[in-house]
């Protein structure tokens, strides 16, 4: 069980960074340097690219339910918190974006916000029908 | 100025979704708790609020793709993080859940990261 929540943990995390990555590769090929109209924005929302970002977006999101049946919240967020630093590698190695510095420590300042949360208990009051 | 503009699209759609999710959610129960079934689940659909919440959800997804067109995959993404701050304040308030001060610790640090996305 162990062993397969880490291989699910990091489906999430790569499921959630290369969709995001591949909805930005997607957008930025199809409206780069066009005037921004409605018709343009819907034929990039059914380019391949995008489309199987939103794919993977999708596998993320059921990816991430499975997990949170099977493990806590608080071993979740920590975990997939990389997500924005993996996000930032991305668009510095792949899509050539300018990173600042400053930008590095907001996006590290964010993980280490989600990693203190995690450090909570999940439930603070009981479940049931109001 | 475009861009903060999509993001707070994003951040208000988010977190109005968020909240009615958790909501209706914990008004329903647990999903798969004893006796759940797919007519429970059906019964979902008859949630006008758990509706408007997938409607909130649909509108932040458009506005994240427009997002990315427009800005950088390293701004966008950590930038909807301020969501976390915002449902951590309604979460206090309007769910009346207990936040303890980690949580809020938390909170400030995302709050001070986006700051520094400016």
């Amino acid at each position: 069980m162990r062993l397969k929540i880490h291989v699910l943990a990091l489906l999430v995390i790569l499921a959630n960074v290369l969709g995001n990555f591949l909805l930005s590769l997607g957008m930025k090929a199809y409206m780069a340097g066009a005037q921004p109209r409605a018709l343009l924005y819907v034929k990039a929302f059914f380019s391949p690219v995008v489309l199987f970002g939103v794919a993977l977006l999708i596998v993320w999101m059921l990816s991430r339910m499975t997990l949170m049946s099977w493990a806590d919240l608080s071993f979740i967020l920590p975990v997939t918190s990389i997500g924005y630093v993996l996000s930032a590698v991305m668009g510095k190695l792949f899509l050539a974006e300018d990173i600042s510095n400053k930008r590095w420590i907001g996006t590290l300042l964010i993980m280490a916000g989600t990693l203190v949360v995690s450090f909570t208990r999940p439930r603070t009051h009981k479940a049931g029908p109001a | 100025m475009i861009q903060w503009l999509l993001v707070a699209v994003i951040v208000a759609a988010t977190t109005i979704a968020d909240v009615l999710q958790s909501r209706e959610m914990k008004r329903v129960g647990s999903l798969w708790s004893a006796g759940a079934s797919w007519s429970g689940l059906a019964a979902l659909l008859h949630r006008p609020l758990l509706i408007a919440s997938v409607a909130a959800m649909t509108i932040s997804f458009i506005a994240f793709m427009i997002l990315l067109s427009v800005a950088d995959l390293s701004f966008a993404v950590p930038a909807t993080a301020a969501t976390y701050v915002i449902e951590t304040v309604l979460a206090r308030f309007v769910l009346r859940e207990h936040v303890c001060y980690r949580r809020w610790a938390g909170a400030l640090l995302v709050a001070c990261g986006v700051a520094l996305l400016v």
